[in-house]
């Protein structure tokens, strides 16, 4: 049962408190809602969709191989580690910090690795695992160093940016560069594709089903109390069918070459269970509190210390992840794994898919909207056989681009009272 | 009076810096009472709730908590003794939309996750209460009147069953049928048997609600009042510092000199 009519026209569940709730009110409640969500956020993920849109357009309409299978797929799996990094740095952004040591975290845990595994023989799971523990380790420090001393986080990252770097050279040891295990799991987390093209359909066909179940159930539950829906039931279905769309044909493509790549599957996981954990747990919440005003979330009694040294923690170990990834997908790990401009893609792919530089504002998706606009021009251009330095140039404008609409789009809702 | 009050405050000190704004300063607050503090632009009230909440903890002092001493250092101390408030500042979460902010800290969670259908639901049941009509509950609360975040802030203090309530100006910004809705409501909240401190320039609010008024000035005790025999003029004169009143000098034989 569900009728068009509001709730207060049907047998009032009383526990809304407010039979005398006009239809007319609440139809104008629902316009003033849809009016402001609009103006608040959405319209920014829109845009970056739409960005990536035209870029895909103008290289295709350039080289026609561009949004060939092959492309697509290989442009699937490079994104993987950088966009890895870039969910933790969004972590750290939404607290209103940066954390600048990302690549040299993600290059120490790939030389720890490497070291451990390849030069003394430890087995690949406890080589991953204490990866993964220095990873986790680096955020503590440096989190406790911000959080609690006191010290500007820009600061000690660039620290840390120098620090773990001189570590990476010292664990290499002068070696430059050490060549994995090619049959090792690492390899493979790059290099293996789910070849039965159920998988790929099967991931869409249960990724699609979920979205539409848990938004319709959530829809169905709120008006059962009388609460204003989130998203019409329209607008459910007008989403769901978009999802549908983009993830078949996502599923196509990558069925036309390899199959679903397993570190595309790996990356879309930590993205749905860390939207999760922001959106919609205890530990989100504080997260997001703490990004907007430190001093009400203190108030509120949040320990405020040890929530910022865990995100910290989170930005590191997501560092050392995605270094594992990347380090994966070149079947070795080497002094130069930080250099060249993973810092700078990770930051730019947080903040061009949305995620506020000033704190309190972002998703773990803008990492994936993010990486793939800046994976894609580098892609693209490659193709053309664009020199890098034009490359850098166009990133480098793109960023800035990102910049400054996240600072307009923060000045005009402090002009409307939103920030 | 006889019975142990819920909230009693014995010398307590509090600087910042080179500026005392809190010397000896002792203070009763008995359940089913409410209590008015008042006193002039800076004379310490904010600074006493912080005291008590935990936000700015005392530097000298005795707090003791239904007869037993207790030591409140940080927010959450107060929180589980069961005191709750909402400050001048409002201390919003201005990122945060109108239910993040009425829960922050005290999430409703179901199956581990937050239990959003049930948080917007006593949040409708509070805002009614003070007849605030914000349609939205998802915008952050940066986007609201002034009026509607003062409500916000009454309300997030009246969440979580506290026994002890702290309201500072509560109703500074608030529209005439809200502010009597609030007015109203602190007399239920003493009917319950809640302990209410009032913080309040307005006389003629203090007069309506309060049942004893306590005078600050420049951060010492200035007066304890009857507020039903007490006239407003030898309370504002209290305020002003045109009197050192005699009841003063009985309770606190040595404030001064
Ligand atoms: N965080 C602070 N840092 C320095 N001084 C402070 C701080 N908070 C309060 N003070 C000082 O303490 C004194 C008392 O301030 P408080 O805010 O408690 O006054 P108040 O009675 O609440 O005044 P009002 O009626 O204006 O709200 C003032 O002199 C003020 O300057
Ligand atoms: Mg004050």
């Amino acid at each position: 049962m569900t009728p068009p009519e509001p709730p207060s026209a049907g047998p009032s569940s009383g526990a809304t408190g407010s039979p005398g709730r006009e239809a007319g009110q609440w139809r104008k409640d629902l316009v003033e809602v849809a009016r402001r969500r609009l103006r608040g956020g959405e319209l920014g993920s829109a845009s970056v969709i739409v960005a990536l849109a035209v870029i895909w357009a103008v290289f295709e309409s350039l080289d026609t191989s561009f949004l060939s299978p092959r492309n697509l797929s290989n442009l699937s799996v490079d994104i993987v580690g950088t966009g890895l990094i870039a969910v933790g740095v969004v972590f750290v952004l939404l607290l209103g910090e940066i954390d600048l040591s990302v690549a040299s975290v993600s290059a120490l845990a790939a030389a720890v690795f490497a070291a451990g595994n390849v030069r003394y023989g430890i087995p690949e799971v406890p080589a991953v695992l204490l990866a993964l523990a220095v990873g986790a380790a680096v955020g503590a420090i440096q989190g406790f160093i911000v959080a609690k001393v006191g010290v500007p986080s820009f600061v000690v990252t660039l620290a840390g940016l120098l620090g773990w770097n001189g570590l990476t050279l010292y664990v290499f040891g002068g070696q430059g560069s050490i060549i994995l295990d090619d049959n090792g799991l690492v390899v493979t987390l790059t290099h293996y594709y789910f070849h039965d093209v159920a998988v790929a359909y099967g991931l869409a066909a249960f990724g699609t089903a979920a979205y539409f179940l848990l938004s319709y159930r959530n829809a169905r539950r709120r008006r059962a109390v009388g609460a204003l829906p989130t998203r019409g039931m329209h607008e459910i279905a007008l989403r769901t069918l978009a999802l549908a769309a983009v993830s078949f044909a996502a599923a196509w493509t990558l069925n036309q070459f390899l199959g679903l790549p397993l570190a595309l599957l790996i990356f879309l996981g930590f993205l749905v269970c860390l939207d999760v954990l922001l959106r919609r747990t205890t530990y989100g919440r504080r997260i997001f509190a703490l990004g907007g005003s430190v001093e009400p979330a203190r108030r509120a009694g949040i320990a405020v210390v040890s929530v910022r040294v865990s995100v910290f923690m989170i930005s590191s170990t997501m560092a050392a992840i995605g270094g594992l990834f990347l380090a994966s997908r070149i079947t070795s790990a080497s002094e130069t794994a930080s250099s060249g401009n993973l810092l700078m893609q990770a930051i730019a792919a947080a903040v061009i898919g949305g995620t506020s530089l000033f704190g309190g504002r972002g998703r773990t998706w803008s990492a994936l909207l993010g990486i793939l606009v800046i994976q894609s021009i580098a892609s693209g251009m490659a193709l053309l056989g664009i020199p890098v330095a034009v490359q850098l140039m166009i990133t480098g404008v793109v960023l800035l681009a990102a910049v400054i609409i996240d600072t307009l789009a923060r000045r005009t809702m402090h002009a409307h009272g939103w920030a | 009076m006889s019975t142990t009050p819920v909230l009693a405050l014995r010398g307590i000190c509090k600087h910042f810096g080179a500026v005392q704004a809190l010397i000896d300063v002792d203070l009763e607050i008995h359940a089913g009472e409410v209590v008015a503090l008042v006193g002039d632009n800076g004379a310490g009230k904010s600074s006493l709730v912080k005291v008590i909440t935990g936000v700015g903890p005392a530097d000298e002092g005795v707090i003791e908590w239904q007869g037993r001493t207790v030591r409140i250092l940080q927010p959450r101390d107060a929180r589980e003794l069961g005191i709750a408030a909402a400050y001048q500042d409002l201390a919003l979460c201005e990122n945060l939309d109108v239910i993040g902010n009425l829960f922050l800290g005290r999430e409703v969670r179901r199956l581990g996750v937050l239990n959003e259908v049930a948080m917007e639901q006593r949040t409708r049941e509070l805002l009614n209460t003070f007849s605030l009509h914000i349609p939205d509950l998802r915008v952050p609360v940066a986007s609201l009147s002034s009026g509607q975040r003062q409500g916000i802030a009454i309300c997030r203090c009246l969440l979580g069953e506290p026994e002890l309530i702290l309201l500072d100006e509560p109703t500074a910004s608030l529209g005439v049928q809200q502010s009597v809705q609030v007015l109203d409501y602190i007399e239920q909240l003493r009917e319950r048997g809640l302990g209410v401190m009032l913080i309040s320039h307005n006389l003629g609010d203090v007069k309506a609600v309060a049942d004893r008024a306590v005078v600050l000035r420049l951060g010492r005790n200035n007066g304890f009042f009857d507020v039903t025999t007490t006239s407003q003029e030898q309370i504002v004169s209290s305020i002003t510092g045109a009197t050192d009143n005699a009841v003063t000098r009985r309770a606190t034989p040595e404030w001064e000199l």
